[in-house]
């Protein structure tokens, strides 16, 4: 199964669990199996259309999947999926 | 919340903030919520990653992200939050910090001018606004082992 870590902001969305198994063959799959198990979870990672959002990406081992083939970038029983938030800012204009 | 930390690693994170200077750093801080606040244990050190302006902007590169939550849970820690310096500029939070931030971790804020740092703040954003937390230093922390 692929694990997927949950990064320390989404952890109360996963009753404060760190990594979650999935039974997926791409990332979209892992995506919606994670979102069955933690429905509060998907709002989260997926805007209304369903896109992940801007300030949030994922990456499959050490690469991020827009550099693979983005959801449908298929993934091993042994994968390690990321969710990671975009962290950033600075000082006022 | 109350976030405690030692001196050695308020250390860590001023001298990051003075030699950066005039460029913003930032780095992550990692420890142990307990019900009575947050415990530091550890500071690491971040590029700032930001394509345009770094004495005003900083960024922090997904895969330098998630190798920070993978050496936490390899090490049984949690990434509580995140640092970083407002150079010339006082230790509150942006409209920049506001819009990028997360729920959960605490945000550091380091104000530095040239070879010093005048003042460290914390803030946790709660319901879409940020509150700040008290922080303690203390000499000594034990309890994390």
């Amino acid at each position: 199964m692929a694990k997927i870590i949950i990064p320390t902001p989404l952890r109360k969305f996963t009753n404060n669990l760190a990594t979650i198994e999935v039974e997926a063959i791409n990332i979209r799959e892992s995506i919606n199996a994670l979102s069955s198990l933690f429905p509060d979870l998907k709002k989260q990672i997926l805007d209304d259309a369903g896109e992940i959002r801007q300030f949030v990406r994922i990456y499959l081992g050490d690469e991020d999947i827009k550099v693979l083939n983005n959801e449908k970038t298929p993934v091993t029983h042994d994968a390690v999926i990321s969710i990671v938030p975009a962290i950033a800012g600075g000082i006022s204009d | 919340m109350k976030l405690v930390l030692n001196k050695d690693l308020m250390d860590k994170m001023v001298d990051h903030a003075i030699e950066s200077y005039p460029m913003e750093c930032c780095g992550f801080v990692f420890g142990k919520e307990q019900p009575d606040g947050r415990i530091l244990s550890e500071v690491h050190r971040a590029p700032n990653n930001q394509s345009g302006d770094q004495r005003r902007r900083f960024e922090i590169d997904p895969l330098d992200y998630l190798k920070a939550e993978r050496y936490a849970l390899e090490n049984g820690i949690t990434l509580l939050g995140i640092y970083h310096s407002h150079p010339d500029h006082p230790a509150v939070p942006s409209i920049h910090d506001l819009k990028q931030a997360v729920p959960f971790f605490s945000y550091l804020i380091l104000a530095a001018k040239k070879g010093q740092v005048d003042n460290i703040t914390s803030w946790q954003l709660l319901e879409n606004e940020f509150e700040e937390e008290k922080i303690t230093i203390e000499n000594r922390i034990e309890t994390l082992n």
